[in-house]
């Protein structure tokens, strides 16, 4: 404790985690942060190697969802959120969300916004010319039951142009965030839909390079969960950190 | 069996419209005896503000204790104690602020005692996953100087952890990158 800690040790020597300590992930399960294919990551990443945290209490625990945010009745319905319904392609989102050993998590927040039918997001700085529908705002949440289900009701998203390079479109997305129940197992994320043709193109979804990893981002057309008459039906599974057995779990 | 994780996707310059409310910034009540603001900018590697940041506090109260959702540790005796706090904004300045108080001590598990400390998530466009850092207090020499965590930390990036008083409580800026960058770490 009296010699200062060089950066090996820092990075390197665990003190001890938690006995409830969270999995180390690999290197490469989440994208790096410096990409420079999308290009506002280029002032906007650190440099500086980062310093391994030892799991303490801070790191294990996690919010209780009714301190984060109240619920309304209609928050995980985007469609009855106005006097009437928006345009575009009814759909339902619904899925579990794990942890890596596949275990169900309970009663933890999702989060979701998304842009309308058109690719327009009710945001100020959403400036490109698609049309807004005053009947979509795009934001809904809720909370997983005991077996981690979640369900939304919206539109299916419309992919849009953006400003990262000439012809730059982002594939049909609608974003979601997970806070799970510890501060290590945060996570925001995207869900993208089956065989969209801007996949090749998006600097953001290719920035996970593996292609196996890319899948885990995109959703399953699911016509068993399709509402008859009424909407299509996507699945979408979600994964957060598991338990780590010790501070030291070999890379996957 | 061992699942991988879902990866990480950036939050976009979008995520007014479903993350931020009203109370979000409130790590505890408003009425809370000794609440401070702690605030500050986000600066990305050219030194401009960071205008659509998202930034996210977890911590202990007082006593060291959480509001956890399972009650781990200890349930906090804290009235309206939620020690999560979400600040963001539609159009943003780079400017973050939350309402909250000192935590206490918490141990390590092996038993060291670590100075008083808030956990940080920073999110943005632009970055494909959340930036991880600690805000630790500048009045608290003697614990910070025991800490085990900021022991890890070279000694000449220490200050960048170092949440300083404010007026009304404590200011804190974040440095993405280059000079003065803070520091990150992995979780």
């Amino acid at each position: 404790m009296t010699e200062p800690a060089t950066e090996q040790r820092a990075i390197y020597t665990p003190l001890s985690d938690t006995p409830g300590c969270y999995l180390r992930e690999p290197d490469d399960a989440h994208p790096p942060l410096d990409y420079p294919p999308y290009k506002s990551t280029a002032l906007r990443h650190p440099k500086q190697p980062l310093v391994y945290l030892p799991q303490t209490m801070t790191e294990i625990t996690g919010p209780r969802f009714g301190d984060v945010r109240a619920f309304g009745e209609h928050d995980s319905n985007l469609l009855v959120q106005h006097e009437g319904e928006p345009i575009g392609e009814r759909i339902t989102v619904s899925g579990r969300v794990f942890d890596t050993e596949g275990k169900p998590l309970r009663d933890t927040l999702v989060e979701i916004w998304q842009a309308n039918a058109a690719g327009r997001y009710l945001h100020r700085w959403d400036r490109w010319p698609a049309p807004l529908d005053p009947n979509f705002s795009g934001a809904g949440r809720c909370l997983t039951d005991a077996e981690g289900r979640f369900r939304f009701m919206t539109i299916k998203p419309g992919p849009y142009p953006w400003g990262n390079h000439y012809n730059a479109w982002r594939p049909a997305h609608i974003h979601f965030s997970l806070l799970g129940r510890a501060f290590a197992q945060r996570l925001v994320t995207q869900m993208y839909f089956p065989g969209d043709p801007f996949f090749p193109y998006d600097p953001i979804f290719n920035s996970v390079t593996d292609e196996r990893a890319r899948e885990r981002m995109v959703s399953r057309f699911s016509i068993h969960a399709t509402e008859p008459n009424w909407a299509a039906a996507y699945e979408f599974d979600i994964y957060l950190r598991g338990p780590g057995a010790t501070p030291f779990e070999a890379p996957a | 069996m061992i699942f991988p994780t879902t990866p990480s996707q950036t939050v976009g310059p979008y995520f007014a419209i479903g993350l931020p409310w009203p109370e979000g910034p409130h790590a505890v009540a408003a009425r809370t005896p000794g609440a401070i603001r702690i605030g500050g900018y986000v600066y990305d590697g050219a030194g401009a503000p960071v205008p659509d940041n998202l930034i996210e506090t977890w911590q202990a109260d007082p006593e060291g204790r959480f509001a956890d959702v399972y009650g781990y540790g200890g349930r906090s005796g804290l009235d309206g104690f939620r020690g999560f706090a979400r600040s963001g904004h539609e159009d943003g300045d780079g400017s973050f602020e939350i309402l909250t108080v000192k935590p206490g001590q918490v141990c390590t598990p092996d038993g060291l005692v670590q100075a008083p400390h808030i956990d940080v998530s920073v999110f943005a466009r632009g970055m494909l996953n959340r930036c991880v850092t600690r805000i630790y207090f500048a009045d608290e020499v003697e614990a910070n100087e025991a800490d085990p965590v900021l022991a890890r930390v070279p000694a000449n990036r220490r200050h960048t952890l170092l949440a300083q008083p404010s007026p009304d409580g404590y200011s804190f800026d974040i440095r993405l990158q280059g000079p003065g960058e803070t520091v990150f770490f992995a979780v």
